[in-house]
């Protein structure tokens, strides 16, 4: 096993470990913390893919704005910190059926799509070339974002007022 | 790509560099070097009240915090009654490891950076992020209403305080265009032009380092008359070390960073006689990181504490516009010129 | 480049190994009585009352909320910074309108007073 193939392995057990915990803490605090080991580790697999923008990205995005804003949310619910939270209910059937049809999903894509290392050089991925993608070819789609992140922003505003 | 692809030919040679450097890096400027700030901030602090500080232990009292730090050692770690032990636990070390980080992209003499980066700003930017999660989880672990009312506030000025810097930090990129701390030096002095869209980051990026290490006047989160002692509160010593490490750590990395983006880092006014390129450079880099840890401290000494709506209001009213508008005059005028 | 972020990792195992050592030795060399008053929380000297893990309130949620959208908008200003020079006017404008629409979404917050700490 080389290098590259342990490191993979290693972020992959960390994301699927932090996960498990995730979903399987019957304390709400405890998942959101378990977020941090999850995200890292997808940020670890974008060094694996020399993606180093979206590496630092991820980190601040999801580690330092994402998970706080979920722990915010936590805390300001009535009742649902430093409470176990029931892990099951009647659903249960109806969602291994759910996965179980999305696994077989997966797997038909995976077993469909030519895997194999990507032709040419990798492509460079610093930030340089990022702004140029932005500015150049994808220029209204990065003019839509500012659209989405001002009505995201309105309609959490409108809201939070009302719940006052 | 094989074991050599990724670490070079000798890769334990690279492996054994990593440990030996991150520990260097983290016995002297993750430990030493909060270690000689507290001592620092209890010296300069008597110095403008007009008393003398710690004098007993050792020359002037030079190994007062040595000594507390040993003292530390022998003192019991206590969880508070239905505290969340394993968050407790965790949460001071996330904040050390976080100041730690932040030391990877700090270039200290030509040549001398542990790695430099092509993000390296947005590095610094997300690494001093992590410790948000470290205050909060260790504010609500704690199970007391101040920890938990000192994490939620310092949470909330410090994520608040975080886009002013950024937007310090894209001023610079603009000029330089460049992410890496290494080119960002290299790149200084800025053209003339650009100097009072420069000094008003600069001033902006001081204010935010400020509030992001919760220092007065923005320690609105350990408020000692209001919140006993904010989020560690219940912390026993060497954890409340820890946390403390932390704080102590980023106060410096953030000074070294200013350094780096706005004093011309490693570059002195002048060659030092007698001096290779990189002891002048190290000698400059201290000079002028320890100027500004001085300055904080001053600042630290002199001023009050702000109200919480002001402190905000500050950020989201003041700091965000004007660093926006500020970036939008430099943009225009770096187009203009060339 | 994934060598960088190696050197990333290693620092951040090896700092938590070192931040964790003093807390052994503590273990190892600190004195340990228990009483049950020890552990009580210190809320000013009383004796703690009702759940200090309680409801709070929603403004931190609207500053989180505010702080991500922003930060979201700060992130894709990175990479318009390093190639400003490089593209010149056309960036320049492209930025305007990207900054203008967020600067109408801080408008808007500040008027509907969600910047308020009330």
């Amino acid at each position: 096993m080389n290098a590259e193939a342990l490191a993979f392995y290693t972020l992959a057990a960390m994301v699927l470990a932090g996960g498990g915990l995730v979903v399987l803490s019957r304390n709400l605090v405890h998942a959101a913390v378990s977020l941090v080991p999850t995200l890292l580790g997808v940020a670890g697999l974008y060094v694996l893919l020399h993606a180093e923008f979206v590496t630092a990205i991820q980190i601040l995005i999801y580690v330092g704005a994402i998970t706080v804003l979920i722990l915010f949310v936590i805390l300001l619910t009535e009742g649902a910190t430093g409470l176990r939270v029931r892990q099951r209910n009647e659903q249960v059937p109806l969602a291994f059926v759910v996965c179980g049809a999305l696994v077989l999903l997966l797997w038909g894509v995976l077993l469909r799509v030519p895997w194999g290392p990507p032709a040419g050089p990798m492509p460079a991925y610093n930030p340089g070339a990022v702004g140029r993608s932005f500015l150049l070819p994808y220029v209204l789609a990065f003019e839509v974002i500012s659209l989405v992140i001002l009505a995201s922003l309105v309609g959490a505003i409108v809201i939070a007022r009302r719940e006052e | 790509m094989g074991v050599g692809g990724l670490f070079g030919a000798l890769w334990q040679v690279e492996l054994v560099r990593m440990v030996v450097l991150a520990a260097v890096v983290f016995t002297f400027l993750a430990v030493g070097g909060p270690l000689f700030l507290v001592l620092a901030e209890r010296k300069i602090s008597a110095w403008i009240q007009a008393r003398v500080g710690p004098k007993h232990v050792g020359p002037h009292g030079l190994l007062q915090t040595v000594a507390d730090t040993l003292k530390l050692l022998y003192k019991e770690n206590i969880a508070p009654y239905r505290a969340d032990v394993v968050l407790f636990s965790v949460a001071p070390i996330l904040v050390a490891v976080a100041a730690l980080l932040d030391w990877v992209v700090i270039p200290f003499a030509p040549g001398w950076v542990v790695r430099d980066l092509n993000v390296g700003v947005v590095y610094f930017a997300a690494v001093s992020s992590l410790t948000v999660i470290g205050i909060l989880a260790g504010g609500w672990a704690s199970n007391n209403k101040y920890s938990l009312l000192g994490g939620l506030r310092s949470a909330a000025q410090m994520v608040s305080y975080e886009l002013p810097l950024g937007f310090s930090l894209i001023l610079v990129a603009t000029i330089t265009g460049s992410l890496s701390t290494v080119r960002i030096v290299e790149a200084q002095p800025y053209p003339a032009y650009l100097y009072p869209s420069v000094v008003v980051a600069a001033v902006v990026f001081l204010v935010a380092a400020t509030a992001e290490a919760n220092r007065i006047p923005f320690d609105l989160p350990e408020a000692e008359a209001e919140l006993v002692a904010g989020y560690f509160s219940e912390y026993t010593p060497m954890r409340f070390a820890l946390f403390q490490l932390g704080e102590y750590g980023s106060l410096l990395a953030s000074s070294a960073l200013f350094t780096t983006l706005f004093l011309g880092g490693w570059k002195g006014p002048f060659q030092l006689p007698g001096a290779g390129p990189v002891v002048n450079g190290l000698v400059w880099f201290v000079l002028k990181t320890y100027a500004v840890v001085f300055f904080l401290m001053w600042v630290r000494w002199t001023y009050p504490r702000f109200r919480i709506d002001q402190l905000l209001g500050l950020s989201w009213k003041v700091l965000l516009p004007v660093s926006m508008v500020n970036l939008l005059v430099a943009g225009l005028l770096m187009v203009v010129v060339r | 480049m994934p060598l960088d972020w190696a050197y990333v990792a290693v620092f951040a195992l090896v700092g938590a190994g070192m931040a964790a050592l003093p807390l052994g030795l503590v273990w190892l060399l600190a004195p340990r009585s228990q009483y049950p008053q020890k552990r009580v929380a210190y809320e000013s000297g009383i004796i703690p009352f009702g759940e200090a893990w309680s409801q709070f309130h929603v403004r931190y949620y609207l500053f989180g909320l505010a702080f991500l959208l922003f930060d979201i908008e700060v992130i894709y200003m990175y990479p318009w910074a390093v190639v400003l020079r490089e593209l010149g006017g056309f960036a320049f404008v492209e930025m305007l309108i990207f900054l203008g629409v967020l600067g109408v979404g801080l408008a808007y917050a500040w008027g509907k007073g969600a910047l308020e700490w009330v």
